[in-house]
């Protein structure tokens, strides 16, 4: 019998059934829907946090002070004064190396007329802007003047700035009191974003670390250096950067790093890892769903085949094989699971795009995936159909006739 | 040469602890064209020898021959040819399937031969040959719950035709339905015999169902107890014809049965 008979006379035997066939098909559309669903938010999660990298720059390496031991007590990371300006200017002469920022972190009450914010305060120094790619929307960054002279400017975040002066207002050449010290504002950059641990890039204050140094701060050392290289090959860079700071920190072999280098591509794989995790535990949890809507198509072809021993025992009479009938069953079977598959991948779309909508939360629906849960969904047909048919295939055409 | 020759065949099955001897060597020789009735008490063995017949069983021993090939040794996929070509079945409860029209039951045997590369229209051409073979060329689109139990049989009688097979086995084709109706159905039959020159095996308690046919076999205690011609052969169509008219009640005109299976359909 050709495939495309069986095909029909599957589809008949469905259509009989209409209740139950849609019903069984439930099960895979949920199955397929859900397991699309958690997949595409997975998927839309890691997205962004690769944006997240790209906008934090590509080439960027972060050393930061830190596993400082002091008479046995271990400092958390940065708050070691281990680095220093000279240590960020030292990292000019290593190779690949192309900017360099040093930086110094504070957070502090902003005043500007009656407005007040707390907002983190960093002190950076001028290649800051060029490391991050990070344009000024107002006015501009600072200059080597002003980081040389420890001079009391400040370049606003976008957030701090329309906290401040409302939006869509350009504060250049306002007044506002870090700490109760007055600063001019000289630039506000461009709007940034969440950054890769979710934290506001916007919500920041900029000043040159000289200034919050000697004037916020009242001390030497800096809590971090940025670094970019000049070729994406960081891992390179980074540990010619940790022979230099080890050199001049005079450590000898076996001694502890007193400071810790990373690339953001660590950092953000890091975070890529947990997500790709989580979105493998959502899918699996979904997946569950898909073997328990294979379970119902298993338990109702069983009931079908029942049913319908007759009807099995008279095709056997007049003339269909076993393998005619297993056929038969096991393509009602994988037509029920793929139309739930089809049905289901468009569900796992809806649901997608609603949750974009309404939660704000991204989502990417992998193409690479619907495949998957339609061969999933086909492979579900096949497995849990085969059984049923089989014992249909097997049934004594005598016995089925007399079935009542 | 004979179309079914049967040599010493015995069916012995086993039920539970109890071993049956079914057919203890039975002989049987049927030639093209005749009309043979088989007879017997319940257990004699009759059905056991139409479902070997039928190439739905393998006897325990003895031979079979159909068209003079040994069909006793044959695989189960060739006894399943043999079955949709050169055999057609109509059974005591018609066996039809339910929620499907005359028409689609009727090629039903057609999608197991090599029909299904046939043309949809050259299937429907057949059934509908044979659908008006058997007085139902206005009964096409039917559900089998909006014909009568005669008019079942028919679309079976119907379906067994549509291979051109050289045998008809009926298991008791009569038992489900009244007197005129049972002649009806024995007229097709009997004209199938005569023109078509099908060769008819018909399994029946009834002897005057029986005496329709050109010859009596019957069985007991597993073999064959009388095996002679019937002289006094009964002729379904003057039967019908010294009949009452039937009551002028089409229960095609009657609003469909609720429930699909009222009619003997298979689920």
């Amino acid at each position: 019998m050709s495939i495309i008979m069986t095909l029909r006379i599957a589809l008949k035997a469905l259509n009989r059934n209409k209740m139950r066939t849609v019903l069984t098909m439930l099960g895979m559309i949920i199955g397929v829907g859900a397991v699309i669903t958690m997949v595409a938010l997975g998927r839309g999660a890691q997205a962004t946090i690769e944006e997240q990298v790209k906008s934090a720059g590509t080439n960027v390496i972060n050393i930061n002070a830190g596993n400082f031991t002091q008479g046995g007590v271990r400092q958390g990371q940065g708050m070691s004064s281990s680095l220093t300006a000279e240590d960020a200017a030292a990292l000019r002469t290593v190779p690949g190396v192309q900017y360099v920022s040093a930086g110094v972190n504070s957070r502090g009450q902003l005043i500007a007329g009656n407005q007040n914010w707390s907002s983190q305060v960093q002190g950076v120094d001028i290649d800051f802007q060029l490391i991050r790619s990070w344009p000024t929307a107002y006015g501009a960054f600072f200059t080597p003047q002003d980081v040389a002279s420890a001079s009391k400017v400040a370049v606003l975040g976008k957030v701090v700035s329309e906290t401040l002066f409302g939006p869509d207002v350009d504060p250049t050449g306002q007044i506002i009191r870090i700490r109760n010290q007055p600063f001019r504002v000289i630039g506000v950059m461009a709007p940034k974003g969440q950054g890769a641990f979710g934290q506001d890039q916007d919500d920041v204050v900029f000043a040159p670390y000289t200034t919050v140094q000697k004037k916020l701060q009242g001390q030497q050392h800096i809590n971090n250096i940025i670094v970019a290289s000049e070729t994406p090959d960081t891992a390179t860079v980074s540990a010619a950067i940790t022979e230099a700071l080890r050199l001049r920190h005079k450590l000898v072999a076996g001694d502890p790093d007193d400071f810790t280098v990373r690339t953001q591509e660590e950092i953000a794989s890091l975070r890529t890892e947990t997500t790709r995790t989580m979105t493998v535990l959502l899918a699996a949890i979904a997946g569950v769903s898909l073997v328990v809507g294979g379970i119902g198509i298993m338990n109702i072809m069983l009931v079908s085949v029942t049913e319908r021993t007759r009807e099995i025992g008279l095709r056997m009479a007049i003339g269909a094989r076993g393998r005619d009938v297993l056929l038969q069953f096991l393509v009602e079977a994988i037509v029920i699971s793929l139309f739930g598959g089809l049905i289901g991948i468009g569900l796992g779309f809806a649901l997608s795009m609603g949750i974009e909508r309404f939660a704000q939360w991204p989502t990417s629906i992998p193409a690479d995936w619907i495949g998957v849960a339609f061969g999933v969904a086909a492979a579900t047909g096949v497995f849990f159909g085969f059984y049923p048919a089989r014992k249909a295939a097997r049934l004594d055409p005598i016995e089925a006739l007399r079935f009542e | 040469m004979p179309v079914i020759s049967v040599r010493n065949l015995v069916k012995t099955y086993t039920v539970g602890e109890v071993i049956v001897r079914a057919l203890r060597g039975a002989d049987l020789d049927v030639e093209a064209g005749e009309f043979v009735a088989v007879t017997g008490p319940s257990g004699s063995g009759k059905s056991t020898l139409m479902h070997i017949l039928g190439c739905l069983d393998r006897p325990t021993s003895g031979q079979y021959f159909l068209d003079g090939k040994d069909v006793s040794r044959m695989s189960k996929d060739e006894l399943a040819v043999v079955r949709n070509k050169k055999i057609g079945f109509v059974f005591q409860g018609f066996n039809l399937l339910s929620r499907t029209t005359a028409l689609d039951n009727v090629e039903l045997p057609l999608l197991y031969s090599g029909g299904s590369k046939m043309k949809a229209a050259e299937r429907h051409r057949r059934a509908m040959d044979a659908l008006k073979v058997v007085g139902l060329g206005d009964r096409f689109h039917h559900f089998p719950n909006q014909l009568s139990g005669g008019q079942q049989q028919r679309v079976a009688i119907a379906r067994s035709l549509i291979n051109e097979p050289s045998i008809i086995l009926a298991d008791e084709p009569t038992g489900n339905l009244d007197t005129r109706t049972s002649i009806e159905v024995m007229d097709i039959f009997q004209k199938l015999n005569r023109e078509h020159g099908i060769t008819i095996i018909l399994i029946t308690h009834e002897m005057d169902i029986a005496e329709h046919g050109t010859r009596l076999v019957r069985f007991r205690d597993g073999k064959i107890q009388i095996d002679q011609q019937i002289t006094k052969r009964r002729n379904a169509g003057e039967e019908l014809a010294a009949l009452p008219p039937p009551e002028d009640i089409d229960i095609a005109h009657i609003p469909a049965d609720p429930a699909p299976e009222a009619h003997g359909g298979v689920a």
